[in-house]
């Protein structure tokens, strides 16, 4: 494109806009989507490190045979499927309560519950680690507390260790969603509240009649951050429990991280395994916005 | 009197949530200041045992270098980041026609993109590149976000367009706009992405633990990783270190608190 001088002033602006966006936009087909689709040829050849040829599509065949595969499948959406709502359902009730304006240390509170966000991941995966370790403080204090006679391992029992995951989880990123709650929150005229208050309306009336509904493309836009981040989950699996016991609560990005640089490096299958994700956060996000979308 | 019970349900459900929010932190400190004894004992009070838990730690881990890589990979990918995405933003909504909303519209769905399902062929683009254990590595994937632009795109739309006008009359130019009207005004998005791409960067623990493959290119969250490889786990060392990991991003927390709730606000109108 040639920088004419008589280039109208319209065109000029529209080019400059061009210029301020164009390294960003290229960075993004550069770094994303080109590494999709070379993701997706990749899914189509098998064999092991550089020497790779085209398979159809046994990589996806093998991977719905799987075992450790549909096992972190079902782990991530365990995660997904009670970590998600009660978290969003909590950092709900506590916006709510938060966004009271007679409340007294609202500042307090607001900061105290959002500190847990201010740990970085690794981190905060290892102190739950500790804190539910075989000589951790948790077994500490019910042992001196009568409660239990032995300490339990927690981190060692598949069905205690994932519960440690979601509570670990829950901890981490409640507050995070809370502060988007009471951003959107601040954006409803405090008016519509006091007048319900007047109307004589309770406050579990006001909070599903009047937050809910005005709140809702916060809500969306948290279910759908929340739902992407679970279904990604990496390094709480890695760092709390390893993924064990016995692959018990490995995620989805945890075994194609295995798959691809722990052992032999299998690309083929790793990046057939990561399409298939691919898939799901695309389903889960437009199922998401067409439920979003429903006007009632 | 139903009053009084509301308040007392109210404040009790707050003080819980609280606490519990701010227990794990509190054990983290006292832990980090205790022998490791103590901390398996149930000591809950810090102790006078920091000092020694430090040496310790450095003499376990190189903690230095980690820290200072962590500091300058996260603080370059913030800057470019904050530059680069901006600039999208702004150029989106305010020269805003047919093209720019198809290109932007093709942006969004690469939010859908998780990193897992581009890894491996960003993998092995880095490395053919020659980036590996680099900074530009590090940073290369993650300065542009559609996250990010879009969150400034959302902001500019705020952006007065009698400012700009006013200024094309004085006869700035459309560069000199950006950096000395909007970047001034929008201070409190710019806190808030800054908060949030340097707490990724940070924290940010796959990807560097794919591409950093010599012990003087590593990041802090992968020293504090390693330190429990072993058999027996000293809790006052790994707190220690688990400590300091979390300080920068805590502090960055701190000191931009107010203009990250401000940024967010304009984000999500």
């Amino acid at each position: 494109m040639s920088k004419k001088k008589g280039m109208s002033l319209q065109k000029k602006h529209s080019m400059t806009g061009w210029i301020f966006l164009t390294p960003a936009v290229i960075l993004i087909a550069v770094m994303s989507f080109y590494p999709m689709i070379r993701a997706f040829i990749l899914s189509f050849q098998t064999g092991i490190g550089a020497n790779t040829k085209f398979d159809g599509l046994a990589n996806y065949k093998a991977m719905l045979t799987d075992q450790v595969f549909l096992k972190s499948i079902g782990n991530t959406f365990l995660y997904l499927l009670i970590q998600v709502p009660v978290m969003l359902v909590m950092a709900l009730i506590l916006a709510s309560i938060l966004n009271n304006k007679d409340l007294k240390f609202k500042g307090l509170f607001r900061t105290m519950i959002f500190l847990p966000c201010a740990t970085s991941l690794v981190a905060y995966a290892l102190i739950f680690r500790c804190l539910f370790a075989n000589d951790g403080l948790v077994n500490h204090l019910f042992v001196s507390l009568g409660i239990l006679d032995s300490p339990y391992s927690f981190l060692t029992n598949a069905f205690s260790a994932k519960v440690i995951i979601i509570l670990a989880l829950l901890w981490r990123w409640t507050g995070y969603n809370m502060v988007f709650y009471l951003s959107g929150l601040q954006n409803i005229e405090y008016s519509i509240y006091e007048a319900a208050r007047i109307d004589g309306a309770s406050p579990i009336q006001t909070f599903f009649k009047i937050t809910i509904p005005l709140l809702k493309p916060t809500i969306l836009l948290t279910a759908i951050m929340s739902t992407n981040g679970t279904l990604q989950l990496f390094d709480e699996s890695v760092n709390l429990t390893g993924g064990g016991p016995a692959n018990s609560t490995i995620t989805m990005s945890h075994y194609i991280y295995n798959v691809s640089f722990k052992y032999m490096p299998k690309f083929g299958f790793a990046a057939a395994m990561s399409f298939f994700i691919l898939i799901l956060v695309a389903i889960l996000a437009l199922v998401q916005l067409k439920v979003g979308d429903k006007r009632d | 009197m139903t009053r009084r019970i509301k308040n007392i349900i109210m404040y009790g459900f707050l003080i819980i949530v609280s606490f519990f929010s701010v227990f794990p932190l509190y054990w983290m400190v006292s832990a980090a200041t205790n022998k490791s004894v103590d901390v398996i004992n149930g000591k809950l009070i810090p102790g006078a045992y920091l000092l020694e838990n430090i040496k310790c730690l450095w003499g376990n881990q190189d903690v230095t270098a980690a820290f200072m890589n962590s500091v300058k990979y996260s603080a370059l990918l913030t800057l470019v980041s904050l530059l680069i995405c901006s600039l999208a933003g702004y150029g989106f909504e305010i020269y805003h026609d047919k093209g720019k909303d198809l290109v932007m519209s093709i942006i969004l769905m690469a939010m859908m993109v998780p990193f897992v399902a581009t890894l491996i062929p960003l993998f092995q683009m880095v490395s053919k590149w020659g980036l590996l254990n680099s900074t530009l590595g590090f940073v290369l994937p993650s300065i542009s976000t559609p996250f990010l632009i879009m969150m400034f795109r959302q902001s500019a739309r705020s952006f007065p367009h009698d400012i700009i006008e006013a200024a094309r009359i004085d006869g700035l130019s459309e560069t000199r706009i950006f950096f000395q009207m909007f970047f001034p005004t929008m201070r409190s998005t710019y806190a808030a992405a800054m908060t949030i791409t340097f707490m990724n960067a940070w924290n940010s623990y796959l990807w560097p633990k794919v591409i950093m493959t010599t012990a003087e290119s590593i990041t802090m969250p992968m020293v504090v990783s390693n330190l429990v490889q072993g058999y027996v786990t000293d809790y006052g060392m790994l707190m220690c270190a688990v400590l300091i990991c979390t300080l920068p991003t805590a502090i960055v927390f701190f000191v931009l608190q107010k203009s990250f709730a401000e940024g967010i606000t304009g984000a999500v109108k």
